[in-house]
């Protein structure tokens, strides 16, 4: 239960040349909620690509449940939850079928659901309450059952490590709520999840740990310790009166996070 | 000219009869294709793709080769061509799209006009279906084989490639290898609708039954069984009407195609104008 779940052992990503995150080391435990704070451009994403094996670090590996980035994309171990802006709404797909996209990697070669497949898809939906709604093309949604319905895939894919990308970006309470609470449930489950947020003031309410990023890993631990003004002011390069000032500060539009295809 | 006759007439010619069916193919193969086209937003890359074929199209002519082993090879080339420039240089991918195929478009004409034979260019920049021999027809029945086939086994990992590539990819889905596979087809047919439509009008062929289809549906099965119809449409009719008219095969597909697209664009139940500016009136009042 509480082996080591994402280790990550002085990696340095690189792109043309230009360091993106130097020489960061972090290990989670299996049932660790771990957020992610840091500017936009502080290399958050390059944290996640390099996580799922997107980014081959200059030097450093990373291991998840022990394992090498290969194997963990055939096993589907990592999943991941996309900010919305990455999404293509219009795109002809019901939430139905997005969420089943989880399952793919389970599948053979034509991608035909079983019913162990239908029968995590159905348990995901209902989950996040979005049975109902498995009809619709994606678009038709409000911005929280649109976060729900891909938090729903992620649920579905079962992997034993969550990442989500600002998941509480845009989203009403109610869903926020319900994240929060599934959360909390996969972390008993011993699941791994690191969040990137800039909602500093979520983050103490159910993070385990905080890992604060500047280009490189400036702090980590557990959040009442690391979680100190000090610490704030060095992972946003000034002082920082209190969390929510820090937070209004933060808020607008993320231009870090380029699309990946 | 009674309706029965209109449709009869020329069907008494060999030539109609062949002229129609590879159409039809070709409006099929190339619709199925057009809806990943639209989805992936490489309408541009289509572009780029089916001009850049025709040197290969050329020298395989003067190999004696299959045309559609040429266009491969240059089409996917054009790719890796453009990929490399943008990777290696600063210049913007559009910019690297547009001076790249037309570099290997004006290579192909200069290759026509230099050897010696009997290539006909006008056939090429704009098709010759009323006078396809038997071989290209073969041709054509392989490579929509090819799509068909290939489009209905990794159908629902090109639409996750398609829509999320980042989740294809962190589930072990080799997004490399639908790339190439994607543009594979797209480089086969091109080669098949240049010789209904031509070079210039073929992606008309990859791109308009998709769009067409998209303002029509919100379901992917239902876009490419449209995408589909539109085309076999166009194309058939498309064939009859130039026969009638004596107008350019490839000109009257394609002006059918954009007609089918005006006609969605304007009446589609859901992402129509009309309805959409019905909806503002109601939201305003």
């Amino acid at each position: 239960m509480n082996a080591i779940s994402i280790d990550v052992k002085n990696v340095t990503v690189a792109y043309h040349g230009k360091v993106a995150l130097h020489s960061a080391s972090l290990q989670l435990k299996a049932g660790t909620i771990c957020g992610l704070v840091g500017m936009n451009g502080a290399g958050k994403s390059t944290l996640f690509k390099a996580i799922m094996g997107f980014v081959k670090p200059v030097t450093g590996q990373i291991l998840i449940n022990g394992l090498p980035i290969h194997q963990i994309q055939k096993k589907c171990l990592v999943a991941y939850v996309p900010q919305s802006e990455e999404v293509d709404w219009n795109f002809p797909v019901s939430v139905h079928d997005v969420v089943m996209m989880g399952r793919y990697g389970y599948m053979n070669l034509l991608r035909i659901p079983r019913s162990p497949d239908k029968q995590a898809v159905r348990e995901s939906l209902e989950r996040v309450e979005m049975w109902q709604m498995r009809d619709r093309q994606i678009g038709e949604l409000s911005g929280g059952q649109k976060k729900r319905t891909f938090f729903a895939r992620a649920l579905a894919q079962q992997g034993m490590v969550l990442l989500l990308d600002e998941p509480f970006a845009g989203v009403d309470i109610k869903t926020e709520k319900m994240m929060i609470n599934l959360l909390i449930a996969l972390r008993q489950a011993g699941h791994t999840i690191l969040i990137s947020t800039h909602d500093l003031a979520s983050i103490t309410t159910f993070c385990d740990q905080v890992v604060l990023i500047n280009r490189s890993i400036l702090a980590y631990g557990d959040t009442s310790e690391v979680f100190t003004e000090e610490n704030l002011a060095r992972t946003f390069g000034g002082s920082v009166g209190d969390f929510s000032s820090a937070k209004n500060r933060l808020t607008p539009v993320n231009q870090e996070e380029q699309s990946w295809t | 000219m009674d309706l029965v006759q209109w449709f009869a007439a020329p069907l008494q010619h060999e030539f109609m009869v062949k002229a129609i069916l590879v159409s039809a193919l070709v409006g099929l193969v190339c619709s199925a294709l057009s809806c990943y086209m639209t989805l992936k937003g490489w309408a541009l890359m289509g572009d780029a793709v089916s001009h850049a074929v025709m040197p290969g199209v050329v020298i395989a002519y003067i190999l004696n080769i299959p045309l559609a082993v040429g266009a491969f090879v240059f089409g996917v080339g054009s790719v890796i061509a453009i990929g490399f420039i943008k990777s290696k240089t600063r210049v913007k991918e559009d910019t690297v799209i547009g001076l790249v195929f037309t570099g290997f478009f004006a290579l192909g004409l200069v290759l026509v006009s230099k050897v010696k034979s009997s290539i006909d260019l006008t056939h090429i920049l704009f098709g010759n279906v009323l006078g396809i021999s038997d071989s290209d027809i073969m041709q054509t029945i392989i490579i929509s084989v090819i799509t068909l086939v290939t489009l209905a086994i990794l159908r629902k990992d090109l639409i996750l490639f398609c829509f999320d590539s980042t989740h294809a990819r962190s589930i072990g889905i080799n997004i490399v290898f639908l790339y190439y596979v994607l543009l594979s087809l797209l480089s086969l047919t091109a080669v098949a609708g240049l010789q209904t439509v031509g070079i210039i009008l073929v992606v008309a062929m990859l791109v308009t039954p998709g769009a067409t289809a998209y303002l029509l549906s919100d379901r992917f099965d239902h876009m490419i069984l449209i995408a589909m119809a539109s085309g076999v449409f166009s194309s058939v009719m498309g064939t009859y009407i130039s026969y009638h008219i004596d107008g350019s095969t490839g000109g009257c597909i394609v002006v059918l195609q954009t007609l089918l697209f005006v006609i969605a664009m304007i009446f589609a139940p859901k992402h129509g104008l009309l309805v959409r500016s019905r909806k503002q009136l109601n939201e305003s009042v």
